[in-house]
């Protein structure tokens, strides 16, 4: 009855939301605060009714991004459009944005419908168009019930919703969320991720930009994600395959734990190539790899090999490819996995090792598995395996970028 | 059912004199001999207790005086008037000093705060100086436009004195405002502004109801000191403008009529007690949680 009404009010009000969305446009933005630049010639383009995670360390000009879409910072150079509209120069209060932030901003003396009526007010809408349009959108976040509270009365899940409610209510083309799920604890997290996975299938036409430290979050909502550094884009690329095939090191560690082996690509091209990508074969030390080829990784030259910790097996499949050996660290049960790191150095030719000791690579190789009922001891000998469409090669430019 | 209380008093009975209370004795034998002395005094004399039966009728008769109620009325327009423009200018200054940056308006900050500490008569003196009739405005208007008499002459009306106490008094209702601007949060006014407010329904919707706790502890506070202001009204409105502590004055040492001076000055000090019980209910009931900071 209760997620019939959600729905039903979801549907006007992304009835309004069904016109073409407005995509947002960053062409290369510079922000500087003080002489410091905090985002250096920021290009990206997220498209009508997408969602865009843009993710980084702190400091790496994620949030100055997301600012500068709602105008509170100014560029000192380059332009940005939300839908057809060169924003750059238009003051916030004009550029028809929802806006939700990390500690909520509820309007503290207004109550919960007050609050979400606030943007209908300084829009100047009619009493009864207000009133229907808070009810809506109260509904839309299961917070009907809680209109005459006072946000001081809520907890914090409940005026994260009231701060959405808030936002959608002027039916924005595009709602920049910052960080609205980090002052939330682990729970209320992940059931507000669904909830706004669940406002977005309501609201296909609704342009997002989300600002995120957390991966998991940017991984679970985003159709794409940027990932950012020192005021830079480092890569950007849809959600998926950003994770899959990360195309340097940064965003490969950044996004999800990743395993960087230094190895060499071999000259004789032994390489195949298959349906979904050109593969490569490399050599780690004395062991021979296939993995799938990058731009930029040309025969004889040094590179990365990036697997995913999960993506490493014990169980020997009928035609191995990628065999590894190494000595076991350490073996530590999570409940529904085991975390398992094996040193390879051991079982690497003299060559390699010589490497190792230079802090280029790491002879350290981290695995993740369902529980295993009789798991290694730290100190055994194992062999891993991993498939060469699991494994990418990154530049090692790019490791040093 | 009983039986606790019969005990409780043996106890405080059996109890040796606690020698710590008498720390007590010397600030209030200061305070007795020093302030209540003086004000039963006073209040004795406005009752008439020299050899008569005590009665009200001094207080009939004064307050029946056209001087008096001038007086009052006076102190109470001119209070009222400067308190006002006191949370105007106020409000207004801390909003620039809060919410438009600019270089040095921490230091500016600072300069006003230390306007609290200086005496106020200087103000006035200062006032005289520039605005009086043979003060640098007056004299370089009669010398650039040939002028007979000064063309400025608000100075000795009441406008003057409502001037120059608002250019005291704004620093008092400043402090407790720039304290509550520092606490509304700017995600606060950067989510209201997406949304589509314009800085006046920002100001109004979102800053002011922050900062009626500090306006109303502010507003009050400089009624009650304005209601007492002496030293500027001396200065200033000496000539036509009468309040009652100035009233006290004059008939208590040129007049020596004390019983007049003290009827008006129990007068005076009903108005600022129950302006200061105001106060203090407004600081409890807005201020709870900014108690600290008014």
């Amino acid at each position: 009855m209760a997620s019939d009404l959600a729905l039903d009010s979801a549907r006007s009000v992304a009835r309004s939301a069904r016109e073409p969305g407005s995509g947002i446009c960053f062409e290369d933005v510079t922000v500087a605060y003080k002489g410091t630049v905090v985002l250096e010639r920021f290009s990206l383009t997220v498209a009508p009714g997408e969602i865009m995670a843009i993710i980084g360390p702190s400091g790496s000009g994620k949030t100055t991004a997301l600012r500068a879409v709602a105008g509170f910072v100014r560029p000192v150079s380059g332009r940005i459009q939300i839908g057809e509209r060169d924003v750059t120069d238009l003051p916030p209060y004009e550029r028809d944005l929802g806006m939700v932030v990390q500690n909520y901003a509820l309007f503290p003396h207004m109550r919960v419908d007050e609050n979400v009526a606030f943007g209908l007010r300084a829009r100047k809408e009619a009493d009864t168009t207000v009133y229907g349009r808070v009810q809506e959108c109260l509904r839309m976040v299961g917070m009907l019930n809680y209109a005459r509270r006072y946000p001081r009365e809520l907890s914090g899940g409940q005026q994260q919703r009231v701060a959405i409610a808030r936002a959608l209510a002027i039916r924005p083309r595009v709602l920049l969320l910052d960080e609205p799920l980090s002052a939330l604890d682990a729970q209320i997290r992940r059931s507000m991720l669904d909830e706004l996975a669940r406002l977005h299938r309501e609201l296909p036409a609704l342009t997002v930009l989300y600002v995120t430290h957390d991966q998991t979050e940017a991984l679970t909502l985003a159709d794409r994600i940027a990932i950012m550094r020192d005021g830079r884009l480092v890569a950007t690329g849809r959600s998926h395959a950003l994770y899959r095939l990360p195309t340097n090191r940064f965003a490969a560690e950044f996004l999800g734990r990743a395993n960087l082996l230094t190895v060499r690509r071999e000259a004789t091209s032994g390489a195949g190539s298959a349906s979904d990508g050109v593969f490569a074969r490399v050599r780690f030390g004395d062991v021979s790899l296939l993995a799938r080829s990058a731009e930029g990784v040309s025969a004889g030259d040094e590179c990365l090999l990036c697997i995913r910790p999960h993506d490493i097996g014990l169980q020997r499949p009928p035609a191995p490819v990628n065999a590894l050996v190494g000595t076991v660290q350490s073996v530590v049960w999570q409940g529904d996995l085991h975390n398992v790191t094996l040193d390879l150095g051991a079982d690497l030719g003299a060559d390699l090792r010589g490497d190792l000791a230079g802090d280029r690579g790491d002879s350290i190789l981290r695995l993740v598995s369902l529980p295993l009922r009789e798991p290694p001891q730290p100190g055994d000998r194992l062999e891993v395996f991993f498939a060469p469409e699991d494994a990418v090669l990154i530049p090692a430019e790019a490791a040093h970028a | 059912m009983h039986s606790p209380a019969p005990k409780a008093a043996s106890a405080t009975l059996a109890r040796p004199v606690d020698l710590t209370t008498l720390w007590i004795a010397p600030p209030l034998l200061v305070l007795g001999g020093l302030f209540f002395y003086p004000l039963v005094l006073i209040l004795g004399q406005s009752l008439g207790s020299d050899g008569s039966a005590l009665s009200l009728r001094f207080y009939a008769q004064v307050l029946a005086t056209p001087l008096f109620q001038g007086a009052l009325l006076h102190t109470i327009v001119i209070a009222v008037a400067s308190s006002v423009g006191c949370l105007t200018l106020g409000f207004v200054m801390a909003l620039v000093l809060s919410f438009v940056p600019f270089p040095g308006a921490r230091g500016i900050a600072r300069l006003i705060d230390t306007f609290i500490a200086l005496p106020t008569f200087l103000v006035a003196l200062a006032f005289t100086f520039i605005y009086g009739s043979a003060g640098l405005l007056n004299m370089s208007l009669m010398a650039t436009f040939h002028l007979p008499l000064p063309p400025i002459d608000f100075l000795y009306s009441p406008w003057g004195v409502i001037l120059a106490e608002i250019t005291v008094y704004t620093p008092f209702v400043m402090r407790p405002l720039l304290a509550s601007f520092s606490l509304i949060e700017p995600a606060q006014i950067e989510v209201a502004s997406s949304l589509g407010a314009g800085p006046w329904r920002i100001i109004r919707q979102i800053i002011l109801p922050a900062a009626i706790p500090a306006l109303l502890a502010g507003g009050s506070l400089c009624l009650l000191l304005t209601v007492n202001e002496f030293g500027i009204v001396l200065f200033i409105g000496a000539k036509g403008v009468i309040t009652l502590p100035l009233l006290v004055y004059d008939k208590a040492i040129q007049e020596f009529d004390y019983t007049t001076a003290c009827v008006i000055a129990m007068v005076n000090i009903a108005l600022s007690l129950s302006l200061y019980s105001l106060y203090r209910l407004v600081v409890a009931r807005f201020g709870g949680r900014n108690a600290g900071l008014v």
